[in-house]
């Protein structure tokens, strides 16, 4: 399940419906990462803009991935404006065991860093600059140089 | 004809242009300096499915995006 908020991400009531939703289904393992807006560089927040159908495509790649592995895959994340303190970033993964689940959300959050079209701006003196020195290019980056 | 949109910080408005394959979209692209940067480090999708082929045609009524670098989270 991939879900967008304008503004913050509701950490505890999305970590709550995840974990709900999940926990009679016999997961032995729930893993977890929480991204939060660290107060650095003098910025007084971040902002993002998503293109949402490349998003879930990516999304549901992962999703047929872990459907192999009898996991599940969880994300939530911001539109817009985070304050600082605030989250942007949520994902979690239900699976039988434990390794699988630590192995995935890692190789999942890496994976979401490099690919997922979204682009980050630091809000800093109430302009809002394109974050491009953490940026990467996605894959097949450059087909029109 | 079709639609290219630029997504994120390129800052551009979609434009419709009368291309036929990549290759024509890219020359068309080039035309203008602004997007020079962009197009050396931007991804491409054609009707939100990434692309890697040059070879790739285009058909009249496709969308096609220009992705940037990305950094989520």
């Amino acid at each position: 399940m991939l879900e967008l908020f304008e503004g913050r991400v509701p950490v505890e009531k999305t970590l709550e419906k995840w974990y709900q939703a999940n926990k009679e289904r016999n997961y032995g393992a729930f893993v977890s990462f929480v991204g939060t807006i660290r107060d650095e560089e003098g910025i007084e927040g971040l902002s993002f803009d998503i293109y949402e159908p490349v998003l879930r495509s990516w999304f549901e790649s992962w999703q047929e991935k872990a459907r192999k592995d009898n996991a599940i895959f969880y994300m939530a994340h911001s539109k817009g404006d985070v304050l600082l303190h605030e989250s942007s970033y949520v994902a979690g993964i239900f699976s039988p065991k434990r390794r699988v689940g630590l192995e995935m959300l890692d190789a999942f959050v890496e994976d979401f860093k490099a690919n997922a079209p979204i682009w980050k701006y630091d809000l800093k003196n109430g302009q809002r600059i394109y974050a491009a020195d953490r940026s990467t290019p996605m894959e097949g980056a450059g087909l029109l140089k | 004809m079709v639609t290219v949109e630029f997504l994120g910080p390129i800052g551009k408005e979609p434009m419709n242009l009368d291309v036929r394959s990549l290759q024509e979209l890219k020359e068309q692209l080039h035309k203008d300096p602004a997007l020079t940067q962009w197009l050396a480090n931007s991804s491409v999708a054609i009707n939100d499915e990434l692309v890697n082929d040059m070879n790739t045609l285009l058909n009249d009524g496709d969308k096609v995006v220009l992705l940037p670098p990305v950094c989520g989270g």
